[in-house]
C-alpha cells in the first residue's frame, strides 16, 4: 500500500516537472532574448578597439553614429553641419597615412605610426581622424571624441539599418518595424474581406455538402510550409506584379502582402466560421420566425454575435504574418529603407534576423542589435497574443 | 406594398448571397490554384533517382536524399522530446490539477509559448543550445529547438483528447478502487490514445516544414555525407527549398529541384492531414460503439 502510494507521488512529480517545461522555455526565452538585447545598449557603433579623434581647437564636443555616416559617406563636409566651426571636414583613415608621412617616418614596423598621427592631427584644423587605439599616442595633442552610446533612440528613431558600415554601424529599427507593419497590414486588409465571405458562406449559406469539402481543403492549406509559399510567390506573384505594375522589379511590399494574405487566409476563415456557428441556434431561430430573411439573420444576428470572435481571427491573422520569416523573406525584396509606396521593397524585423543572424559575429554589435529586434518582435507579437485571449475569453462569459 | 418590400428583400438576399459564393468560390480556386501550379510542376521533377540520389552539379541534378533523410532525423529527434513531455504534460494539466493558480500559469505559458514567432525560437535555439551549451549546429540542437516549438501543439491536442474521454469512466475507475494513475494509464490512455496519436501525426506535419527555427541550428547548404552522430549538421527539406531559390549559383537551372523538394513538403503535409483525419474517423467510430 505505502509502496502504491510513493509511486503514484514520483509519477505525479514526473508529470509536474513535464508540465513546467514550457513555463521554463518561455522564461529562458526571455532571459536569452533580453540580456543580449539589452546589452546592445552601452556600446558604441563605432567598431571596439578604434577612435574618433578631432584637432584640439575643434569646438565639436561629440558626433552621433548617423553624423559619423553622413560625414563618411561625404554627404556632410563642413564642421558648421554638425555644430562646429565654418571649416571644411578633412577624413582621415589609418590607410591615408601614406599620404602625408614616407615609409622611413611610419617605420618598418609601425613603429613610429602613433606619432606620425599625432601630429597629422595637431597640424590640421579641420581634420577628423579614424584609427585603431593602439596609434593612440601617450602624449596625444588632438581631443578624442567620446563615442556615442546606443540608446533607445538610436534604435527607435533612427532612420537606416545598415549594422555593417564602417566606420559607425547604423542600427535604426524603424525602417524594419514599418516594413513589417506594412507587410502585415496589408495582407490582412486583403485576406480579411475575402475571409469573413468565405467563413460566412461556409458557416450559414453553404449546402453542408460544400461545406465538407471546403473545410478540410482549407485546414490541409494551412499546413503548407510557409517556404513553400514563398518558393509559390516568387514563381507566381512576384512577376505577376512587377508585370501589373511595370517594376523594375517585382519583390516588393505588396508582393509580401499579397503572399501573407493568401497564408493569413485559413486562420481567419476556420477562427470566425467557428465563432459564427456557436451563434445558439435559437437566437437565429427566433430572428427567422419574426420575418427577417435569411441574409437579415446573418448581418444582424450572427455576425454581431460572433462578432469578437471575429476580431481575435482577424488580430491571430494579423499577429501570425507580422511573425511570419520565410515567405516574406524570399519576396519583400529585403530593402532596409523605409518604405513609401507599396510598390517597393522593404524588409521586414523577422526577415532581418534570419538574413544576417548567419553573418553577424557573436557577441558583436549586429549580433546584439538582432537580438534586440528579436525582442521587439516578441513584445509586439506577445501583446497580440493577450489581446486575442482577452477578446476571446470576454466572448465566453457572454455566452454563458 | 407587402409584396413588394419581401420581393427586395429577397432580392438582396440573393445579390449578398451571390456575392459570398462567389467570393468564397475565388479563395477556394486560389487555393486550388497553388496546390495545382506546385504538383503539375513538381510532378516532373519527381522520379526514384530525385528521392533516392545526392544533388549534383551545385544542386542542378541529382537529387534530395540527404535532405529527406535531415528531415526524417530532425522529425524524429523533435518528436523524441515533444511527444513524451507533451503528453505528461496534458495528462498532468487535464487529470491531476483543479481549477486553479497552477493550472492557470501551466495553460497560459503553453498559450504564450505556441504564439511566439518561429524565428525567436531559432534565435532562441542558437543561443542557448548552439552557444551556451555548446552543441554547435547540429542535429540535437535543431531537433530541442523544434521539439520545443511543437511541445504547445502536443500539449493541446492530447489535452482535447483526453477532455473526450467521459468521466464516468474515470469515476468507474476510481470506485473500484483504483488509483489515480491505475485509473489514467490504464483507462483514461487508452481510450484516448488515437486522439494523442492523431496530435502526433499533425505536429510532424508542422515539424518537417519550418524553416526559421533550423537556419541558425542544423540546417546546411550541402554536405557531401550523411550524418554519423547527433552533433552532426544535416540538411533539410525547407531550407533547400530556401536556398535553392534565393542564394544558390545556378537558381535558374536548379528550378525542376526546387519544384521538386516543394512538392516533397506537401506530400508530407497531405499525408499527415489524411493518416489524422482517417485515424480520428476511425477511432471515432470505435469509441462509440464500446
Amino acid at each position: 500500500m505505502k509502496a502504491r502510494k510513493i509511486k503514484e507521488k514520483i509519477i505525479e512529480s514526473i508529470l509536474l516537472v513535464s508540465s513546467s517545461i514550457t513555463s521554463i522555455t518561455v522564461l529562458l526565452i526571455v532571459v536569452f532574448l533580453f540580456s543580449q538585447g539589452i546589452s546592445l545598449f552601452g556600446d558604441s557603433t563605432v567598431e571596439k578597439g578604434s577612435v574618433m579623434a578631432v584637432n584640439k581647437n575643434n569646438t565639436i564636443k561629440e558626433l552621433t553614429g548617423s553624423q559619423i555616416k553622413e560625414i563618411f559617406d561625404q554627404n556632410i563636409v563642413y564642421w558648421n553641419e554638425v555644430g562646429g566651426k565654418k571649416d571644411t571636414i578633412i577624413l582621415f583613415r589609418i590607410d591615408d597615412i601614406g599620404n602625408y608621412y614616407s615609409d622611413e617616418e611610419i617605420g618598418e614596423n609601425f613603429e613610429g605610426l602613433s606619432e606620425c598621427v599625432n601630429r597629422l592631427v595637431d597640424s590640421i584644423p579641420g581634420i577628423l581622424a579614424y584609427f585603431p587605439e593602439k596609434y593612440l599616442s601617450k602624449n596625444f595633442k588632438g581631443k578624442v571624441l567620446p563615442l556615442e552610446k546606443v540608446s533607445m533612440k538610436t534604435l527607435f528613431k533612427g532612420k537606416e539599418w545598415f549594422p555593417s558600415a564602417q566606420p559607425a554601424a547604423q542600427i535604426g529599427a524603424m525602417p524594419l518595424i514599418l516594413g513589417t507593419l506594412w507587410v502585415s497590414l496589408g495582407a490582412i486588409l486583403l485576406a480579411l474581406p475575402l475571409g469573413l465571405a468565405t467563413a460566412v458562406y461556409m458557416s450559414d449559406i453553404a449546402h453542408s455538402r460544400v461545406r465538407r469539402v471546403m473545410k478540410p481543403l482549407i485546414e490541409l492549406l494551412a499546413g503548407i510550409p510557409s517556404v513553400v509559399y514563398g518558393f509559390f510567390g516568387l514563381i507566381v506573384i512576384v512577376p505577376l506584379v512587377q508585370q501589373l505594375f511595370h517594376l523594375p522589379v517585382g519583390e516588393t511590399a505588396l508582393s509580401g502582402s499579397i503572399v501573407l494574405g493568401i497564408m493569413a487566409l485559413p486562420t481567419i476563415i476556420t477562427v470566425s466560421e467557428d465563432a459564427m456557428r456557436n451563434t445558439p441556434r435559437a437566437m437565429k431561430e427566433a430572428s427567422l420566425a419574426l420575418g427577417a430573411t435569411k441574409w437579415q439573420t446573418i448581418y444582424r444576428v450572427v455576425i454581431p454575435y460572433s462578432a469578437s470572435g471575429i476580431t481575435a481571427g482577424a488580430i491571430l491573422g494579423i499577429g501570425r504574418a507580422i511573425g511570419e520569416t520565410m515567405a516574406v523573406l524570399m519576396v519583400t525584396g529585403n530593402a532596409a529603407v523605409i518604405p513609401h509606396t507599396i510598390l517597393e521593397p522593404v524588409r521586414t524585423i523577422p526577415a532581418t534576423i534570419a538574413a544576417e543572424l548567419g553573418e553577424a559575429a557573436q557577441g558583436g554589435l549586429h549580433f546584439k542589435a538582432l537580438f534586440a529586434l528579436g525582442c521587439i518582435l516578441f513584445i509586439i507579437t506577445l501583446i497580440i497574443n493577450l489581446l486575442v485571449e482577452s477578446i476571446s475569453s470576454r466572448n465566453k462569459h457572454k455566452s454563458h | 406594398m407587402g409584396s413588394t418590400i419581401a420581393s427586395r428583400k429577397r432580392r438582396n438576399e440573393q445579390i449578398a448571397f451571390w456575392l459570398f459564393r462567389i467570393l468564397s468560390f475565388g479563395v477556394v480556386a486560389i487555393l486550388f490554384y497553388i496546390l495545382y501550379f506546385l504538383v503539375s510542376n513538381g510532378i516532373k521533377a519527381i522520379s526514384w533517382e530525385f528521392i533516392t540520389q545526392m544533388p549534383e552539379d551545385g544542386m542542378t541534378k541529382g537529387g534530395i536524399y540527404p535532405a529527406i533523410i535531415g528531415t526524417l532525423y530532425l522529425v524524429a529527434g523533435s518528436m523524441l522530446f515533444a511527444f513524451p513531455i507533451g503528453v505528461a504534460s496534458a495528462i498532468y494539466i487535464n487529470e491531476y490539477t483543479k481549477d486553479g493558480i497552477v493550472k492557470k500559469v501551466i495553460k497560459q505559458m503553453t498559450n504564450n509559448l505556441a504564439g511566439i514567432p518561429s524565428i525567436i525560437f531559432g534565435l532562441f535555439g542558437m543561443a542557448l543550445f548552439v552557444n551556451q551549451l555548446k552543441f554547435g549546429d547540429s542535429i540535437l540542437a535543431g531537433s530541442l529547438t523544434l521539439g520545443l516549438l511543437a511541445l504547445p501543439v502536443v500539449i493541446r491536442t492530447t489535452e482535447e483528447a483526453l477532455k473526450a474521454v467521459p468521466d464516468t469512466f474515470r469515476q468507474a475507475s476510481l470506485g473500484l478502487g483504483a488509483s489515480k494513475w491505475q485509473t489514467t494509464s490504464k483507462v483514461v490512455i487508452p481510450i484516448a490514445f488515437p486522439n494523442i496519436i492523431t496530435g502526433l501525426i499533425l505536429s510532424i506535419g508542422r515539424v518537417s516544414g519550418e524553416t526559421a527555427p533550423i537556419l541558425f541550428t542544423v540546417a546546411a547548404y550541402f554536405l557531401p555525407k550523411l550524418p554519423h552522430s547527433i552533433f552532426d549538421q544535416v540538411m533539410a527539406l525547407p531550407y533547400h527549398l530556401y536556398v535553392i531559390t534565393t542564394s544558390g549559383t545556378n537558381v535558374a537551372e536548379s528550378r525542376p529541384m526546387a519544384y521538386g523538394t516543394a512538392l516533397v513538403l506537401i506530400v508530407i503535409v497531405l499525408i499527415a492531414n489524411l493518416l489524422a483525419n482517417a485515424l480520428r474517423k476511425y477511432f471515432g467510430k470505435k469509441v462509440k460503439m464500446n
